[in-house]
């Protein structure tokens, strides 16, 4: 008895090489590299790869290797040098549409690669780099829902003169029409027109008056749309930074993550990614001097006062034509006529009819583009959280409107190619609509990420050590067998991590450990029931068998209690509290098997099928 | 065998649970006093605020950077050594000004020289967040291991493991607030881990419990649980052993970082041991199980027995 089927053997023996196989990416080291990718969705080609080479050449910045791998060039270094060299080089040469940035390549064989080998993903914590929580404004967006709401609301009731006033409620818009004829035709104009409006139910005392509110299922709209948005923006404004593998992923409704792995200048990746701006598009006012203004400390009626941002006042109108919620496209270019910088802008059909009529009506008038900044903060005010929302708004933009136009046109008059260029990625980056606040940083410099690593893996090696010695001196030959499914334990997490790409952070080292300390508990449970079976019972193979029988129900049931505990955490927890669930899931998973099945597997290659006088326990 | 005979010991655990409990009693009194008078030293994952470690190419003078920072009007801010004098810690607490922006404000203050090594920031709605969801983990975790015993074994034995857990939780809560160690999200997941390897202990004792009251012919519960105490005792005390060993190693070596995690688990294992041995068992007794009880699982352990 005590003998494995030869199957069982050989799939034992199986998932163990397999294992072995997957861990064995994370054994070599890694190379300084420098990453190219496309800023869009670009794919990139055989002639980026060619272009890099060539630039690399040509400047003298020498290289490992340069290789296609997947969606990127990615090119290896001997050292921090070139490698810093190598990047100022390529932005410079490949231009704005590609980014390039810094990063770690695994140098893996390609055999292994091609296998699907991949080394393990490490934490922020571990390689340093910034983690953002951010949280999108959302009262802000039902606001701009409300106010769009309510200049649709106006152009549409305006046509017939339907209306006296329309006011701006708390989320919602009361209208007093003027006769009650013409609340039967607004109400039904709304209808038809105006989709993401309801006519809330509302016995106002005076039955002119109708509260009109924006239906729910728009309003949620409006809110997932604004959020996806400020992810794309987001990512365009990474990729300006040039971080390699950045994460930007949505969190629950109104959340955003952002990961940047290796970025040490947090003070500009806060400055960009927090930016939220927005525009306008408004009519200069050219009857009134901005002078006046500033010494009478008013501005006259229907006119508002703005700054240029070199401090120039001018004087615009305050109806707005368009905002940067408008804005489908932005793109800078050169105007072939006459061979001056310009940006070419392209909106929605709202905003398109909007800019027709003004651009009729206003045929060589000036037209200003101005800038708006939103910022909101929380902030502990005695006690209470308090959002504190400023805004600063600039003119970025005045130019001659030189023809009627609707949803495609171009600013012309900028000074520069340059101005044109930044002026497009603001306008792009613009379309970003509602304010976003960092709730949350984290923040691990490379030095201390190098320290965690160090002294994550040396209490590993020596925790690992004394369980070791500890086992081998207790139980023996059964304590070596445990030592060596122990062992191979460890090469099943690792495993495990790297296929699954799991992110390894410190306290996922933690939950390695501690696995480590709880693994030898499945052993040390059948080897004591094996002595107990040993003491009652006069055969050495049956006390072996019944010790293992006996044991594996208990260890299951204390097992999976572990793991429900495990998963719990990881369902509830954020950052290192999910780290250290993976590796204490995948832990008592993997230690169930090497610990019942491989260990016995051993024994049985050791004393199954003889006839045994005693056993080293 | 090469060594020698096997021998179970004969301790009286369940004649000595009388002191037991006054222990555990006199021990929970203690913590939930603290706890309710002291608290725990929360740390900004739970308050909110900002946190920012640094580095120094020499020992640094913290009167100094406490000066530089009141002077320029952070007087609240908590400035210590972490590890040696070449770093230094600094705490702010949710304020008016708190936002993302004040740790870039502080590092400005700090000079060109220093070398950042960690920034943590978190929103006070956050920090909010966190605590909830950090009550609600142990909440859904403590009902999940209740449910999962309650069918694997039996409700009394449901809720001796979940009254050994909470004995567990308010322990080691309560040495922290003693102490006035830094509760951070590290440490809620210790907790947590604690439950679970407290749990393992228990189980594999009710595990035992349940077999010999179905395989023997005692109807003396407290002798039956005696024995079965005394029969995995190697057995605890060698895994107690096994994963103490793993965790000095993480205590001592692991860094500052891990530092109270490691802490709150090595305080849990050793009273999760201790808890399993007699709180656990003393309250299956108390509530009264016998073997009757036991009966429903007859069949599966008759399948345990006929298997090859």
């Amino acid at each position: 008895m005590n003998q494995f089927s030869a199957l069982k053997n050989t799939l034992i023996a199986f998932f163990l090489l397999l294992s072995a196989l997957y861990a064995l990416p994370n054994v070599f080291g890694s190379d300084l590299a420098v990453q190219i990718s496309a800023a869009g969705d670009a794919a990139i080609a055989q002639s980026d790869l060619d272009k890099v080479k060539a630039t690399l050449e040509s400047n003298k910045v020498r290289y490992k290797s340069v290789e296609l791998v997947g969606r990127r060039v990615l090119a290896r270094f001997e050292d921090n040098k070139s490698q810093l060299g190598a990047k100022e080089v390529l932005k410079q040469e490949m231009g704005r549409n590609y980014v390039a940035a810094l990063n770690l390549a695994p140098s893996i064989p390609a055999w292994l690669s091609d296998l699907g080998g991949k080394a393990m993903s490490l934490g922020l914590d571990l390689r340093g780099g910034v983690h953002f929580l951010l949280e999108v404004d959302m009262q802000a967006v039902a606001n701009m829902s409300l106010d769009k709401s309510y200049n649709e609301l106006r152009t549409l009731l305006r046509q017939d003169r339907l209306y006296k006033s329309i006011n701006k409620e708390k989320g919602s818009l009361l209208v007093h029409f003027k006769t009650l004829a013409a609340k039967e035709a607004g109400l039904s104009l709304i209808k038809s027109e105006l989709g993401d409006l309801v006519i809330l139910d509302v016995t106002h005392e005076n039955e002119l008056y109708v509260s009109v509110g924006i239906e729910k299922g728009a309003l949620a709209e409006a809110k997932s749309n604004a959020l996806k948005q400020n992810i794309t923006t987001l990512r365009n404004r990474v990729n300006e930074l040039g971080v390699a593998e950045p994460i930007i992923q949505q969190q629950g409704l109104e959340r955003i993550v952002v990961q940047l792995p290796g970025v040490q200048d947090t003070a500009r990746a806060k400055e960009i990614l927090g930016a939220v701006a927005t525009l306008e598009f408004r009519l200069v006012d050219e009857k009134n001097d901005p002078q006046t203004a500033i010494q009478s400390g008013r501005a006259p009626i229907g006119s508002k006062l703005y700054y240029f941002r070199d401090g120039r006042p001018l004087l615009l109108k305050t109806r707005v034509i368009a905002t940067g919620e408008n804005i489908t496209g932005a793109a800078s270019g050169v105007d072939s006529e006459n061979a001056t910088p310009m940006v070419n802008i392209t909106l929605d059909s709202a905003g398109g009819r909007a800019m027709l009529d003004t651009t009729k009506r206003y045929l060589h008038h000036r037209m200003a583009v101005v800038f708006i900044e939103n910022k909101v903060e929380t902030v502990l005010e005695n006690g209470k959280m308090v959002k504190n929302r400023s805004k600063t708004q600039d003119i970025i933009n005045a130019a001659t409107i030189q023809g009627t136009f609707s949803s495609r046109f171009q600013i012309t008059g900028i000074d520069s190619a340059r101005e044109a260029r930044n002026l497009a990625l603001l306008l792009r980056a613009g379309s970003l609509s509602a304010p976003i606040e960092i709730i949350e940083e984290r923040t691990i410099g490379p030095s201390l990420g190098a320290d965690n690593i160090a002294k994550g893996v040396m209490s590993v090696i020596v925790g690992f050590i004394l369980v070791l010695f500890f086992m081998a001196f207790r139980y023996r030959v059964f304590g070596l067998v445990a030592n060596v499914a122990l062992t191979l334990n460890l090469v099943m997490i690792v495993a495990v991590l790297s296929l699954l790409q799991a992110t390894l952070t410190l306290p996922g080292i933690a939950g390695i450990v501690l696995t480590v300390g709880m693994a030898v508990d499945a052993n040390v449970l059948i080897f004591e029931r094996i002595k107990e079976e040993l003491g009652s019972n006069s055969n050495i193979q049956k006390s072996i068998a019944a010790g293992y029988d006996k044991a594996v129900l208990t260890i299951a049931d204390a097992n999976i209690t572990t793991l429900i505990a495990a998963l719990v955490l990881f369902s509830f927890g954020t950052g290192p509290i999910k780290g250290f669930a993976i590796t204490l899931s995948i832990g008592i998973v993997t230690s169930m098997f090497t610990a019942i099945i491989v260990s016995r597997a051993m024994i049985n290659k050791i004393y199954g099928g003889k006839k045994l006088e005693e056993i080293s326990i | 065998m090469s060594l020698k005979a096997l021998n179970i010991p004969t301790i009286d655990f369940v004649g000595k649970r009388t002191y037991a409990i006054i222990f555990s009693a006199m021990l929970i009194v203690l913590s939930i006093f603290s706890l309710t008078t002291n608290g725990l030293k929360l740390g900004i994952d739970f308050t909110g605020g900002t946190l920012i470690e640094v580095g120094y190419k020499q020992g640094v003078d913290l009167a100094e950077v406490r000066a530089t920072l009141s002077g320029a009007g952070f007087n609240k801010a908590n400035v210590q050594y972490f590890g040696s004098t070449n770093e230094i810690l600094i705490r702010l607490e949710p304020q008016a000004i708190s936002s993302a922006k004040l740790s870039t404000k502080i590092i400005q203050l700090l000079g060109n020289d220093v070398d950042i090594r960690r920034v943590e920031f978190v929103g006070p709605k956050v920090g909010e967040e966190l605590t909830n969801d950090g009550g609600l983990a142990m909440l859904y975790a403590l009902i999940g291991i209740l449910i999962y015993v309650a069918f694997r074994f039996e409700y009394r034995f449901s809720l001796g493991s979940i009254a050994a857990l909470i004995h567990d939780v308010i322990i080691t809560l309560g040495f922290f607030s003693l102490f006035q160690f830094e509760f951070d999200l590290t440490v809620l997941a210790a907790i947590l881990a604690v439950i679970g390897y407290s749990l393992n202990d228990t189980i594999v004792v009710f595990d035992r419990i349940r077999e010999n009251f179905l395989s023997t012919r005692h109807v003396d519960p407290s002798k039956i649980i005696n024995g079965a105490l005394n029969q995995t005792l190697s057995r605890t005390i060698m895994t107690s052993l096994t994963t103490l060993l793993v965790l000095l190693a993480l205590f001592f070596l692991g860094g500052e970082i891990i530092h109270s995690f490691a802490m709150a688990l090595l305080i849990g294992v050793l009273i999760g041991t201790y808890s399993s041995i007699y709180v656990a068992s003393s309250m299956i007794l108390a509530m009264g199980i016998t073997k009757e009880d036991m009966l429903p699982s007859e069949k599966e352990k008759q399948e345990i027995d006929t298997r090859p």
